[in-house]
C-alpha cells in the first residue's frame, strides 16, 4: 500500500470499507462489534465506564459489549438491537463503516436498508446452533443486494470447546448452500467474540485454523476493484449556473460519477435526449481535474449548449442506458399495507422522480428457501417478489448485477411521503 | 484471497495521473490515484457534496443551521464546494443564545462575509421578548435554544435544515438518518424513521413539516479535524491551546465570564487550555492542553480517552438518554 503519511501520522490515503452485520438474537452481534470498537480503541473511557455501570446495576457478571452499541432507550428497555445504527472504527490504513441490523424476519427491511450500501456482508450464527433457516436469510438478502464480499462468522466457539468438527460442518452446510447464490467471495472465520478469539488477535485455542483473523480479513479485502470503472454512468444531479459577471457563461453540470472514467474531450451522450456532445471540463471546486471516476462528486461541463437538466444522464455515445418504462425488478416492501397490482406510486431512481404503476406481482420469493411462490399476488411488508412497474416517464437504468446505482430506486408513498419499497432491476424493456 | 475478475481486466487502463492542471491556487493532493482509488476522507467530501445538491435541487427553502463550531464549518465548506463557482443557493441560520464565545462570533461572520451567504440570527432573548418562548426561570437555556429555532424554521418557512450532527456522537444519533424526518411539532420520532438506501434520499414531506438534513453524518471527530487540516480554513481560536481564566465545576473546567457566575467554593486560576467543541459558555469547559496546530490536536484527539460530548458539554450529561430526549423534542 502506497500510504502517504501527514504530519499527524494518519495517512490521507486511508480507504473506506462499509459493511453490514447480520445476525439472529443474541448470536453475539453487538458483542462482537462492541469488542471490534474495544480492541480497536475506539471506544472512550466514559462510553465504557456508562456500559460498565449499567452492566454491574443489572447484576450482570460481565460487562455487556452489547450495551455500547444498542443506542435508542427502546432498545435497551427490550434488549435488542431493532433498527440499524452505523458505527465507526479505523486502523491506520482503513476506516470502518459498520451498518449493525437487526436479525429478526420482522426487521429484513432493515438488513436490506443496511445492506444496500456495504462492500461487505458479516453474517454470524451460534456455534452451538449451526446455520439456522435466520443464517440462511441473511445470506439471502446480501447476495440479492449483490454485496460483493461475504463472511460467516461462527461465533460462541468456546461454548463448543473450540472444536474444528463443529465448525467444518457449518462452514461445509454453508458452502453448499451459497452455491445457489450470487456470493463471489467468501470467507468462514471461527470466533467467540466474548473472549476474542479470533477477532483481532489470533487464537491460541484454534491452532487447527489457518485462514485470516476477522480484523485481519476485513482489512484487506480488496473492494476498489467492486466498482464499474468501464460502463459510464453520470446521472446529472444539479446545474450549476453562477449568474454572475465572473463567471457569466459557466454552465456545469454537478453529480456523483455511478460508473466509468470521465475525461475532458470524451465524447457523450445526454438521455434521454439523445444529443451528443463533448467533455469540455471536469471541475472539483477550484480545481480542474483530468479524469473522475466513482464515486467522485464532480462538475462537468460540455462543449456544447445542449439542454441537460436534472435527471438526465450523461454516457458514452456507444455505451450508454436504454431508456425504458418497463421495469422488472425485485422489490423489498417495507410497509403493513400490502404492495398491490394497480397500485400507484412515486419512484425515485438516480436523480429522476417519476410515477409508477405496479402491473404485475410474478412471485414472492420465499427468503429462507428461495422458493418462487406465484399464488401470492401480494407483498407484505419485509416481503421481496419479483415485480413489473410501468413508470411515466422513462428510466435510464442498468441492471443492478451491473451497477448497483443506476440499477436501484426506492418506492415513496405519495400520500404519506415515507418510503415503502427499495427496487433492484433485473432489466428494463 | 479472491481477487476480483475486474482488477486484472481494467489494469493496462489504470496509469497513474500525475498532473492536474490548476485553475485555483491550491493544489489537490489526494483526488486522483493510480488503481483509482479514494481516500475515504475524499469519499466523505463526495457523499457530502452529494447530499447538498441533492437537498438544494428537491427541497424549495434549505438553510445551514450555522453555529462557527468546527463541524458546522465543515458543512459550510462542503456547500461552498458543492456549488462552487456559484454561490451557496441558501442562507444560514445561528441560534444566538446569548451565551455564544465572541471567537466563535468572529468566525461566523468572517465565513459569512467571505461566502457572501446570507445570514439569518433567531436570538432566544429576542424571542423571549416577543413571548415566543417564555423564560419561567426553570426551563433551561437548551430548551429555550430548541424553541427559538423550532420557531425560526417555522417562521421563515424553512423546508429543511442543515445540521452537523455526526453518528459518532452519541448513541442516539448512531440510529439517525441522513434526512431526518420531523413533523408540524419539529418533533423527531426514531421509531417512524424512513429507510434510506444507497443514496437515494426521500426528501418528501408536508405542509408544516421539515427536514433535517445531516451532510456529515458519516464523519468522525477525527475525520473532522484531518479535514480541516487539509482544506487550511479558519476556524475559532478557542479550539487552540491558550491562557485562560477558569475555574473547576462538576468536573469541568469553565470559562470565567460574568454570564456565568461563580458558586460558592469555585475558584479562578489561569490555565493553558482549549475547547473540543464550541457551545453555550456557560455549558461549556475545556480540556488543558498546549495543542496549537491541527496536528497537533489530531495527536490528542487521537489518543483522547473520553467522548467530546462526554468530557466538556454539561447538557449531554444528564441522563442516560439525554441526546435522544432533546432530540425527540426538535434540538438539533
Ligand atoms: N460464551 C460466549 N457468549 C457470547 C459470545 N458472543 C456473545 N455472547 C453472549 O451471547 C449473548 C447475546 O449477545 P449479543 O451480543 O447481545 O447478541 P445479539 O443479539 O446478536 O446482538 C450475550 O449474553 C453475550 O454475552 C461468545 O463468543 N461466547
Ligand atoms: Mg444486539
Amino acid at each position: 500500500m502506497n500510504a502517504e503519511t501527514t504530519t499527524d501520522g494518519r495517512s490521507t490515503n486511508m480507504d473506506l470499507l462499509r459493511f453490514a452485520t447480520a445476525g439472529s438474537v443474541d448470536d453475539g452481534k453487538s458483542t462482537l462489534i462492541g469488542r471490534l470498537l474495544l480492541d480497536s480503541k475506539s471506544i472512550f473511557a466514559d462510553q465504557l465506564e456508562a456500559v460498565e455501570a449499567t452492566s454491574v446495576s443489572k447484576g450482570y457478571d460481565y460487562t455487556d459489549l452489547a450495551l455500547l452499541t444498542d443506542g435508542l432507550r427502546s432498545e435497551r428497555e427490550q434488549g435488542i438491537t431493532i433498527d440499524v445504527a452505523y458505527r465507526y472504527f479505523a486502523t491506520p490504513n482503513r476506516k470502518f463503516i459498520i451498518a449493525d441490523t437487526p436479525g429478526h424476519v420482522q426487521y429484513t427491511r432493515n438488513m436490506v436498508t443496511g445492506a444496500s450500501t456495504a462492500d461487505l456482508g458479516l453474517v454470524l450464527v451460534d456455534a452451538r446452533q449451526g446455520l439456522t433457516e435466520q443464517s440462511r436469510r441473511h445470506a439471502v438478502i446480501l447476495s440479492l443486494l449483490r454485496v460483493p464480499h461475504l463472511v460467516l462468522a461462527v461465533n460462541k466457539m468456546d461454548l463448543v470447546d473450540y472444536s474444528q468438527e463443529v465448525y467444518d460442518k457449518i462452514h461445509q452446510e454453508f458452502t453448499q448452500f451459497a452455491t445457489k447464490l450470487n456470493i463471489p467471495d467468501l470467507e468462514v472465520i471461527p470466533i467467540s467474540a466474548l473472549a476474542g478469539d479470533n477477532v483481532v488477535n489470533r487464537s491460541d485455542n484454534m491452532s487447527w485454523y489457518l485462514g485470516p483473523t476477522l480484523m485481519h480479513h476485513l482489512e484487506h479485502v480488496h473492494v476498489a476493484s467492486d466498482r464499474d470503472l468501464v460502463d459510464v454512468r453520470f446521472p446529472v444531479q444539479y446545474v450549476v449556473r453562477p449568474k454572475s459577471d465572473e463567471h457569466h457563461d459557466y454552465r456545469g453540470y454537478g453529480g456523483m460519477v455511478a460508473g466509468g472514467v470521465l475525461k475532458p474531450g470524451d465524447e457523450v451522450v445526454v438521455l434521454p435526449s439523445g444529443m451528443t456532445s463533448k467533455i469540455a471540463g471536469i471541475d472539483l471546486f477550484d480545481q480542474e481535474i483530468s479524469e473522475a471516476f466513482p464515486p467522485m462528486s464532480v462538475t462537468v461541463r460540455l462543449e456544447d449548449d445542449v439542454d441537460v437538466s436534472r435527471g438526465d444522464m450523461i454516457a458514452r455515445v456507444k455505451n450508454a442506458p436504454v431508456p425504458s418504462q418497463d421495469i422488472d425488478a425485485m422489490v423489498c416492501w417495507m410497509t403493513t399495507t400490502p404492495l398491490k397490482p394497480r397500485q400507484k406510486l412515486a419512484i425515485k431512481h438516480t436523480t429522476r422522480t417519476a410515477r409508477a404503476l405496479v402491473k404485475d406481482i410474478q412471485y414472492r420469493l420465499d427468503v429462507n428457501t428461495l422458493h418462487r411462490d406465484q399464488e401470492t399476488k401480494e407483498l407484505g411488508v419485509n416481503e421481496i417478489g419479483r415485480v413489473q412497474l410501468r413508470t411515466t416517464v422513462p428510466l435510464l437504468c442498468d441492471p443492478y448485477s451491473q451497477n448497483r446505482t443506476t440499477g436501484s430506486f426506492i418506492l415513496i408513498d405519495e400520500a404519506t411521503g415515507i418510503t415503502v419499497g427499495a427496487g433492484m432491476i433485473n432489466s428494463g424493456s | 484471497m479472491f481477487v476480483r475478475f475486474e482488477a486484472h481486466r481494467y489494469s493496462d487502463r489504470c496509469c497513474p495521473t500525475t498532473q492536474t492542471p490548476a485553475r485555483g491556487t491550491r493544489t489537490l493532493m489526494t483526488t486522483t490515484h493510480a488503481d483509482y482509488r479514494l481516500s475515504q476522507l475524499d469519499q466523505l467530501e463526495a457523499e457530502s457534496i452529494h447530499i447538498f445538491r441533492e437537498v438544494a435541487a428537491e427541497f424549495e427553502k434549505p438553510v445551514l443551521m450555522f453555529s462557527g463550531g468546527k463541524d458546522s464549518i465543515v458543512m459550510l465548506r462542503l456547500a461552498e464546494k458543492a456549488f462552487f463557482p456559484a454561490k451557496i443557493p441558501f442562507p444560514v441560520l445561528q441560534i444566538d443564545t446569548g451565551l455564544d464565545f465572541p471567537e466563535v462570533l468572529t468566525t461566523r461572520d468572517n465565513w459569512v462575509n467571505r461566502l457572501g451567504v446570507r445570514l439569518v440570527v433567531a436570538s432566544i432573548d429576542d424571542a423571549i421578548a416577543n413571548g415566543v418562548v417564555v423564560d419561567d426561570g426553570k426551563t433551561s437555556r437548551n430548551r429555550m435554544q430548541t424553541a427559538t429555532l423550532l420557531n425560526a424554521i417555522e417562521e421563515n418557512g424553512f423546508t429543511a435544515a442543515f445540521g452537523g450532527g455526526r453518528r459518532d456522537e452519541e448513541k442516539a444519533r448512531a440510529k439517525e438518518r441522513v434526512y431526518s424526518h420531523r413533523d408540524e411539532f419539529g418533533q423527531w420520532d426514531p421509531k417512524m424513521q424512513r429507510p434510506e438506501l444507497w443514496s437515494l434520499y426521500n426528501g418528501r414531506i408536508h405542509a408544516g413539516e421539515h427536514m433535517r438534513i445531516f451532510p456529515i453524518s458519516n464523519w468522525t471527530e477525527l475525520d473532522v479535524w484531518d479535514y480541516l487540516g487539509r482544506e487550511g480554513i479558519e476556524i475559532p481560536d478557542i479550539y487552540f491551546s491558550h491562557q485562560r481564566r477558569v475555574f473547576v465545576r462538576d468536573g469541568m473546567l469553565m470559562s470565567e465570564t460574568p454570564l456565568n457566575p461563580l458558586r460558592e467554593g469555585e475558584v479562578v486560576e489561569e490555565r493553558t487550555v482549549r475547547f473540543r467543541t464550541c457551545g453555550d459558555i456557560t455549558l461549556t469547559g475545556c480540556v488543558e492542553s498546549t495543542a496549537s496546530t491541527i496536528p497537533e490536536i489530531i495527536d490528542e484527539v487521537a489518543i483522547a480517552t473520553l467522548t467530546e460530548r462526554g468530557a466538556t458539554r454539561g447538557d449531554d450529561r444528564f441522563s442516560e438518554a439525554a441526546m435522544e430526549d432533546r432530540k425527540k423534542e426538535g434540538y438539533f
